[in-house]
């Protein structure tokens, strides 16, 4: 526990999970620092998910450490909690609230007080209107705000989502398959727009499209088997015997 | 009851025939002697009675039983005139008197020229013990065996001659422990010395039972020092025997009630718990079934009387069918457009239950139907301390039996691994050429046809009523949720459990109350883990 | 604060809505009270009491709607929260009898003189003050919603998981209200009632007012459910309901939306049963079947859930069908209700309101798009007509 990094936002630490005698992560660790962007790649039952669901709080590990921004423990917290301590997360099939307009989508998303009587009477001010606005435009939905979510395209269901993700003003985001089903000039547009978005903030990538990554030009990890391959650039990972073996192939 | 009493008396009537025959035979002369001795019954005081009643005893001639039994009934007489006593029997305004010892009819009078010979309650004693003498050297061992019983129950000191004189003589298998029984139960408030006595005590302890109890405590109260921690440990050694007997007992009647969810809730387990169909009208499959039965038995009494002991046999396949089928039209014509909408489902199979029901209620009326037990379905045994009934003793087996034949067709039979390929991952299985709709029907007919053979089995013991269905259906859900979705074994055990859980609950809370406890344990414990005992963990679950 | 709340409840529908019911709510006992009884537009009283029934089924309808239509729980167990708020109505105007019941007694109600008993059990202390009877109305379904919400939310028991234990409450209080040691009359329930507020509970004035107040407090009700659903608060509870996983991982406690909206659904309820109460003038265990509260999803599901009006509706279309249907042809009720579960969830999933108003979107995109079409018609021929 001591031998953290204090600088690092996510750090994890010999994290082990099995479900039924199968074990979905085997003692993976590893480290992202704020401002970081950070692409993971890796076969089928890596574990990329249940990492993911380990940060966010939806599983709970059988040992390791979890800590967010130096000494918060995540193992500790619920899934609400966790996000309101700022880590959004975007599942890999789009998730959003299909019968509410995407208006209405970003302002329930909109990092204000979420209590029941909080919300109950909640006015909109000209601050969150201003906020919406310009998140519409990022996520390029400003023609669509007064649409119904179900009616979006799969694609823009995406933006919807990473645009609720941006609304909730988290400092580490997960991203996980943004461009799954997305056509090329789609993907191309979200790796512009996740660049956009690491910026101002930490954010994970699991993905399989090794072009976009590419796109990325970030630092990869790959995982197999519940634990780190290799980490590195992208060059220098899909040179990598192991990931070759296991999961890029010959 | 009433069976027994008559029983009862065509026994006793059995027994006098078999003396009135010995009566015939036996020596005039000893019967002037008997005759003088009865007829001193009705000479002198209370007192002087019960020695001639002990007197009579000793002879030990079975003839004098029915005077006894008339004379401790109020029923014999003496004849003013010359002092000769009769049995009689009441005509009109007139007695018609009976010879005491030869039952013969030997003339009428008038009552007045009759005096009854009055009994008090030690008198009363006397005879008994008496009679209980005589019966015990009866040639029948039937009559012996009840006559060693009645000294059991109510022991005298003074019989305890008597019943070592029978004792020795006593050949009878049956007969011989009851006999030693009662002969402890005499000893210990005669006044034969304490050791004796312990060996008495330890006798009666070991048979054990409410009489040996109350024998015990009757005697602790006048025991001496001597023998009174004796017979304090037998009373709590026999109080121990009969709580263990009455759990074996709460034990037996919780099998049976897990057996009764079991059956109900085990179709259940499939079309819920396989397939995570929400079928409310599962209780009326279960009812079906039970009237399928009811129909069965109708055309075999009116047809076939012959075949009666055959009509479950004969009832379970078509019960099987007819709910089947019954559930394969609900699949194809509402579940199957209702895939994925579990509470809508929850609402049109609602729906069909009620609609089931009006139907069986507008058929057969709105009253409980009768069915017959068959005749290796009634009665009763004991086994140790515990009294088990036949058609409970079926229905376990029954339930078992068809547990372990789901089990077998899930697991090891082309159907059943189709079926959990289906559930598992239905677009792989459906790629692999697996017709999914039909597997999904199949399975719901089948889940449904399981119900319909429960309500064959259920039909026994239970009001064959159109509400059936209805009393089941919470309990069976409870049990699949308690058991966990999805796990044939955690219905068993779960069924098996909250049977046994509310048959000990009952006692100290009630039937009701009992039942109303297990409902909220299950609820508190759905809260704690909310996908039953024998959950599925990890991804799968949250798909 | 409270006003934007209010401001934002009210759309042309919910006005009209609330218009029409407090309409009726002085029209009826108008027409009851002040025409002979040979008038034509006469109301006899026991349509009064009949109308007053729906109204109240309407206000539980809606109750139901809250959780179900908005939050997706699909709750069983409202039957059970009605009647404890009927009990609650039952045991004041059991108390109201005081000695003219048969046996005289000025504290024991009947039952318990009848069962021997010597005095009063304490939770029958305070019912003689309507305050306390109208307070417990909505604090004891609250509470039991509140409690049993609060274990059942928390371990995230979701979907039919919890119908069926919502199911299995209900059931263990209509096996406990059975029970005569309970002191609420056993299997014969509360009844025999002679006055409310000092009024006699037969008279037609009463009747006439009573279901004043339950347009009244249908009419709040409305309102009520109304402004929750249009505040971000509903659209959060809207959001549980389509993405449950979605809304907490942006940091809402799903587990304290439903709760509020349980336990409110819960007293609403607890007020509908009350309502009810005095003008059938029974309560008795009956209420707790299992099937009631099943009843009660039909009457939402056949409106319409997820819309406001549509549960209204929908509870005096049904019951004003089984009205008639009972009078007409008493055996085929069950028939036709069944048929009615069947139909609506295989064809009107939306039901009659929800049905209509996607219908009205529709036809309102379609003229949307005729007119794009038009003026991009028009647009291209400009040019043209130009040159």
């Amino acid at each position: 526990m001591n031998e953290k990094k204090p600088t690092s936002l996510l750090y994890l630490d010999g994290v082990s999970v099995s479900f039924d005698g199968f074990r979905a992560l085997n003692s993976l660790s590893f480290v992202i620092e704020p401002g970081e962007l950070r692409a993971i790649i890796g076969p089928n039952g890596a574990g990329k998910t249940t990492m993911m669901d380990i940060i966010t709080g939806k599983t709970r590990p059988d040992t390791g450490a979890v800590f967010f921004k130096g000494d918060i423990d995540l193992t500790k917290r619920d899934e609400a909690e966790i996000a309101q301590l700022g880590i959004g997360r975007k599942f890999q099939k789009p998730t959003v609230f299909e019968s509410h307009t995407v208006w209405d989508n970003l302002e329930l998303a909109l990092n204000r007080k979420r209590g029941v009587f909080a919300t109950l009477f909640y006015r909109m001010t000209a601050e969150d209107n201003a906020r919406i606005e310009e998140i519409l435009s990022t996520v390029r939905l400003s023609n669509r705000r007064n649409d119904l979510a179900a009616s979006l395209s799969h694609g823009q269901k995406q933006w919807l989502e990473i645009g609720m993700l941006l609304a909730q003003e988290p400092e580490l985001l997960l991203v996980d398959e943004p461009v799954a089903g997305m056509t090329d000039a789609e993907t191309a547009e979200t790796a512009i727009l996740l660049k956009e978005i690491a910026r101002t903030r930490s954010v994970v990538v699991v993905e399989h499209d090794m072009g976009f990554i590419r796109d990325l030009g970030v630092k990869v990890t790959c995982l197999a088997e519940g634990s780190v391959l290799a980490e590195g650039s992208i060059d220098f990972v899909s040179a990598d015997q192991k990931v070759i073996e296991n999961y890029l192939g010959r | 009851m009433l069976m027994r009493l008559a029983y009862r008396s065509l026994q006793s009537l059995l027994v006098t025939l078999c003396l009135l025959v010995t009566l015939l035979a036996t020596d005039l002369r000893a019967q002037e002697d008997l005759r003088a001795m009865v007829n001193a019954l009705g000479e002198g005081n209370f007192a002087q009675t019960i020695k001639q009643v002990e007197a009579l005893a000793r002879t030990g001639d079975p003839k004098i039983v029915p005077a006894l039994e008339a004379l401790a009934a109020g029923d014999l007489y003496q004849r003013k005139s010359d002092k000769q006593v009769f049995l009689t029997k009441s005509t009109g305004g007139s007695l018609t008197l009976l010879d005491p010892l030869s039952g013969e009819e030997v003339g009428t009078e008038a009552a007045s020229a009759l005096t009854k010979i009055r009994v008090n309650n030690g008198l009363r004693r006397a005879v008994r013990a008496a009679l209980g003498g005589l019966t015990l050297m009866s040639p029948d061992a039937g009559v012996r065996l009840q006559a060693a019983q009645t000294m059991l129950r109510t022991p005298s000191a003074d019989a305890l001659d008597q019943i070592e004189t029978a004792l020795a003589a006593e050949t009878s298998a049956d007969v011989k422990p009851v006999l030693e029984r009662a002969r402890a139960a005499a000893l210990l408030i005669s006044d034969r010395p304490d050791d004796e006595k312990k060996a008495a005590v330890a006798v009666i302890s070991n048979a054990g039972g409410q009489d040996a109890l109350s024998l015990l405590s009757a005697a602790l109260s006048s025991a001496d020092d001597n023998l009174r921690p004796d017979i304090e440990t037998a009373i709590e050694s026999i109080k121990e025997r009969q709580a263990f007997w009455a759990a074996g007992q709460n034990v037996w009647y919780g099998l049976s009630l897990g057996s009764v969810l079991l059956l109900a809730a085990i179709g259940l387990a499939i079309t819920f718990g396989v397939m995570g169909i929400i079928n409310m009208a599962h209780g009326e499959m279960v009812m079906l079934g039970a009237y399928t039965t009811f129909v069965v038995q109708e055309v075999i009494r009116g047809s076939f009387p012959a075949l009666f002991d055959w009509s479950l046999a004969i009832a379970l396949p078509l019960a099987f069918l007819v709910t089947g089928i019954v559930g394969l039209a609900i699949e194809r014509g509402v579940i199957r457009f209702l895939y994925g909408r579990p509470l809508e489902t929850l609402l049109a199979t609602w729906g069909i239950s009620l609609i089931l029901q009006q139907a069986v209620r507008t058929i057969f009326g709105p009253t409980n139907r009768e069915v017959g037990n068959p005749a290796w379905m009634s009665g009763a045994f004991e086994l140790g301390g515990l009294t088990i009934t036949w058609n409970r003793l079926w229905i376990i087996v029954f339930s078992l039996a068809v547990f372990a034949a789901l089990l077998f067709l899930l697991k090891k039979t082309p159907m059943g691994l189709q079926m959990r390929a289906v559930t598992q991952n239905r677009r792989m299985a459906s790629s692999m050429g697996i017709r999914t709709p039909w597997v999904d029907a199949l399975t719901f007919a089948l889940g449904s046809g399981i119900a319909g053979i429960a309500g064959v089995a259920l039909s026994q013991i239970d009001n064959v009523s159109p509400n059936l269905g209805q009393g089941y259906i919470i309990d069976s859900f409870m049990v699949v949720v308690f058991g966990g979705v999805g796990n044939l074994w955690g219905t068993l055990v779960g069924a098996f459990t909250l049977g046994i859980l509310n048959k000990f609950l009952e006692p100290y809370a009630g039937a009701v109350l009992g039942k109303i406890l297990v409902l909220v344990l299950i609820i508190l414990f759905i809260q704690k883990r909310p996908r039953g005992l024998f959950a599925l963990k990890g991804r799968a679950v949250e798909a | 604060m409270i006003t934007s709340f209010l401001l934002k409840s009210f759309d042309r529908t919910i006005v009209i809505a609330v218009a029409v019911i407090l309409g009726l709510g002085l029209l009826v006992p108008a027409l009851n009270l002040l025409t002979p009884p040979d008038h034509p537009l006469h109301v006899p009283t026991y349509l009064v009491s009949l109308f007053g029934k729906y109204l109240t089924y309407a206000l539980l309808a809606l109750a139901l709607d809250l959780v179900w239509g908005f939050c997706g729980i699909l709750s069983l167990g409202h039957a059970a929260f009605f009647a404890l708020g009927g009990y609650a109505m039952g045991m004041y105007l059991m108390r109201q009898i005081g000695a003219r019941g048969s046996y005289g007694n000025p504290l024991l109600p009947d039952f318990m003189v009848f069962l021997n008993w010597k005095e009063l059990p304490w939770f029958w202390y305070g019912f003689d003050m309507f305050w306390f009877a109208a307070l417990m109305v909505v604090l004891v379904p609250g509470l039991l919603a509140f409690v049993f919400g609060w274990f059942a939310f928390r371990s995230r028991v979701n979907g039919v998981y919890l119908s069926i234990i919502t199911q299995a409450m209900t059931f263990a209080l209509l096996l406990a209200f059975f029970r005569n040691d309970m002191g609420f009359g056993g299997n014969n329930g509360l009844t025999d009632f002679k006055d409310i507020l000092g009024f006699n509970i037969q008279a037609d004035g009463t009747r006439a007012a009573l279901f004043a107040a339950s347009a009244v407090a249908l009419a709040l009700s409305l309102v009520l459910t109304s402004g929750m659903v249009r505040s971000k608060y509903g659209k959060i509870l809207v959001g549980v309901r389509d993405a449950e996983s979605r809304t907490r991982f942006l940091g809402y406690r799903v587990e304290h939306f439903k709760l509020f909206a349980f336990t409110v659904s819960a007293m609403m309820a607890g007020v509908a049963g009350a309502l009810y109460v005095p003008q059938v003038g029974i309560i008795n265990p009956g209420e707790f079947e299992p099937g009631n509260s099943i009843e009660v999803v039909i009457w939402t599901a056949v409106g319409g859930r997820g819309t406001l009006i549509g549960p209204i509706i929908g509870a005096i279309l049904v019951n004003g069908g089984k009205s008639i249907f009972t009078a007409a042809f008493p055996e085929f009720w069950l028939f036709a209700l069944g048929g009615l579960f069947v139909l609506v969830t295989l064809f009107l999933p939306k039901g009659i309101v929800g049905t209509a108003q996607a219908w009205r979107a529709k036809r309102k995109a379609y003229r949307k798009a005729a007119d794009d079409e038009a003026a991009k018609a028009m647009a291209a021929a400009e040019p043209l007509a130009a040159e």
